[in-house]
């Protein structure tokens, strides 16, 4: 692919929500069946221009995460097509047996957007980070887990779901992203991972915010004369084993990157793929087991060794020990 | 008009099947069913519009039973009306059947899979809103529990019923006074019941959840205010129409043995022999 911003452009920062916002909108004023829910959330989710356009379209349900993901299934039911967009704390964890039952289990067309995810309200604490969501949504059986990189990947994602009646979990960040692509013009495709640099020495497995810090690990590690391979995996559910399988065959080394919890997340999917299929040593980089540390993202990032830095020497630790 | 005596003979025939269902199956929950089924069988047989041959046509009343382990007078009603084979009814609760413990939408007739408490509303919400986007005039009835109502998400999901004045959003309350711990005042009192639903915005009509006429009535007249939603307030008794199972705890999730089933089946061929 060509369209990869391999290296780091800082300046082209846009919001993820914001993207959302506006691809639901131009789509929304084409199908009057597509409904926005919003739980008190609609400043956060930067849906209120949504809501000034096409006030019809965006059905308020007041801070009870609980009823707006009932309703949600109730209007998928009748044949709408709603997008619940609540932060990502709450919507995974106080509405979590209306996603298992009402969306997954009786198999609605509900899209639920988790919003302000990871460690994106910072300063907020616990209470706020949501760092167990993929654990818990990718348990589930019938429902999609997927984690869009930057502003161009998220549009290609939710031009994808409008049409695709399986339901879904988006869990996105709250402030604005570095590019990952170039732009749009490529082929996204739900499932698939997408390889955004070759290399054949390591390969580094990331998802959402953290894929621009694996594009930057595999520029550092480029100076070392290392071929890092870097998989985009914005679909954590259903995983594409088929790239993790030959990435472990052909790499034989595997760094995996997630703004989650090192239990159940990206790391633990891909570890349950490797083990069975093609053992090879693997380092899972995430938020340890405690309380995230409250700051803003790359500060927290920074704590926890999410950067290229820090990436970088284990990677070189891992082909050094080979 | 409806045929009173039909309706009257249905709800015992129902009782009888689905008794023989539970006790071949050798599990299910005998005196919840047996409360609400005079509820069911006014709903299908005298109140909701619904085409059993197509099952998803679009402009069907809405049933959601959000008192979900009550299933077994909802798959013999369902049979009964066509939705699927009655022979299908023998599989109840066996291995791999889809005649589940609970409502389950893989079987024609069930909307949504149901069974964890206070859901059903919030889902019926959903439904009400899209036929009021739609402009269109079906209705959505929802089945609760009275021991149901500890659920807080029932509140918010009436609180929000109110606010959109979803006047085509019947809930019902199966008010048999029992949950499987004992009494639902001791275990966690809700009442009055009725000044709270009041008190969330709907218009509560109270009625005698066993007499299936006056709930056929009661139920089609639905909604009583303009804007406002409708919540049928249904006294019941648990176990109603197996004396020896009537306001029993003990029946809400138990098996009848062959000497109970006898009895229960006698009592109630007798009371069919009646109305013939």
């Amino acid at each position: 692919m060509n369209n990869i911003a391999l290296k780091s452009r800082s300046g082209n920062k846009v919001a993820n929500r914001k993207v959302i916002s506006d691809t639901l909108l131009d789509l929304a004023k084409e199908n009057s069946d597509i409904y926005v829910l919003t739980s008190d959330s609609r400043g956060s989710a930067s849906m209120v221009q949504f809501g000034n356009e096409l006030p019809e379209q965006l059905i308020e349900v007041g801070i009870a995460e609980q009823n707006l993901v009932g309703i949600s299934a109730g209007l998928a039911s009748v044949g709408k097509k709603p997008f619940v967009a609540s932060p990502a704390c709450f919507l995974s964890m106080r509405s979590i047996e209306q996603i298992k039952v009402d969306v997954a289990y009786s198999n609605s067309n509900v899209k639920l957007i988790g919003i302000s995810g990871g460690v994106s309200y910072g300063a907020l604490g616990m209470s706020h980070h949501s760092v167990q969501d993929l654990a818990v949504t990718r348990a589930i059986p019938g429902l999609h887990v997927m984690m869009p990189a930057d502003r161009h990947e998220t549009k290609k994602m939710i031009e994808a779901l409008i049409d695709y009646d399986t339901p879904a979990y988006v869990r996105i960040g709250r402030n604005p992203v570095e590019d990952s692509y170039l732009n749009e013009d490529y082929d996204f495709e739900i499932g698939k991972a997408v390889e955004m640099n070759q290399g054949n020495d390591i390969t580094i497995i990331a998802s959402g915010e953290t894929v621009r810090v694996a594009l930057d690990t595999a520029c550092a590690l480029k100076d070392s004369d290392i071929n890092c391979r870097v998989l985009n995996m914005h679909t954590i559910k259903p995983l594409d084993e088929v790239a993790i399988i030959k990435a472990a065959k052909e790499t034989g080394k595997i760094i995996t990157l997630e703004e989650h919890s090192i239990y159940g997340g990206l790391g633990a999917a891909v570890s349950e793929v490797v083990s069975q299929n093609h053992p090879v040593p693997m380092k899972i980089i995430g938020i340890p087991d405690e309380p995230a540390i409250t700051g803003k993202t790359p500060e927290v990032f920074k704590h926890y060794g999410i950067n290229a830095e820090n990436i970088s020497n284990i990677a070189k630790e891992m082909i050094h020990h080979n | 008009m409806v045929d009173e005596s039909f309706l009257k003979r249905k709800s015992i025939q129902i009782r009888k099947d689905l008794l023989e269902m539970i006790y071949n199956a050798g599990t299910g929950h005998t005196g919840s069913s047996l409360s609400n089924t005079d509820i069911l069988t006014a709903l299908y047989y005298g109140v909701m519009r619904i085409d059993p041959e197509n099952s998803n046509w679009q402009d069907r009343d809405r049933y959601v039973q959000s008192k979900g382990h009550a299933v077994e007078s909802y798959w013999t009603v369902l049979a009964d009306k066509g939705f699927f084979p009655k022979d299908e009814l023998k599989t109840f609760s066996q291995f791999g059947s889809k005649l589940i413990g609970h409502p389950n939408n893989k079987m024609p007739g069930v909307e949504m899979n149901t069974g964890a408490l206070g859901h059903g509303l919030s889902i019926s919400v959903g439904m009400a809103l899209g036929a009021k986007k739609d402009g269109k005039s079906y209705r959505v009835f929802t089945l609760m529990g009275d021991g149901e109502q500890a659920e807080g998400s029932i509140w918010e999901a009436a609180m929000a019923a109110s606010h959109y004045k979803l006047d085509n959003l019947i809930g019902i309350i199966d008010r048999n006074n029992l949950q499987i711990t004992g009494s639902t005042r001791d275990v966690m009192n809700n009442e009055p019941l009725d000044e709270k639903w009041k008190s969330f915005g709907w218009e509560v009509i109270e009625v005698d959840g066993n007499d299936v006429v006056e709930l056929v009535e009661v139920l089609n007249n639905a909604p009583y205010k303009t804007d406002k939603p409708t919540l049928i307030l249904a006294n019941t008794v648990k176990g109603k129409g197996v004396s020896l199972a009537e306001n029993v705890v003990g029946w809400h999730h138990k098996v009848p043995s062959e000497e109970e089933y006898k009895q229960a089946m006698d009592e109630l061929t007798e009371r069919l022999e009646v109305l013939k």
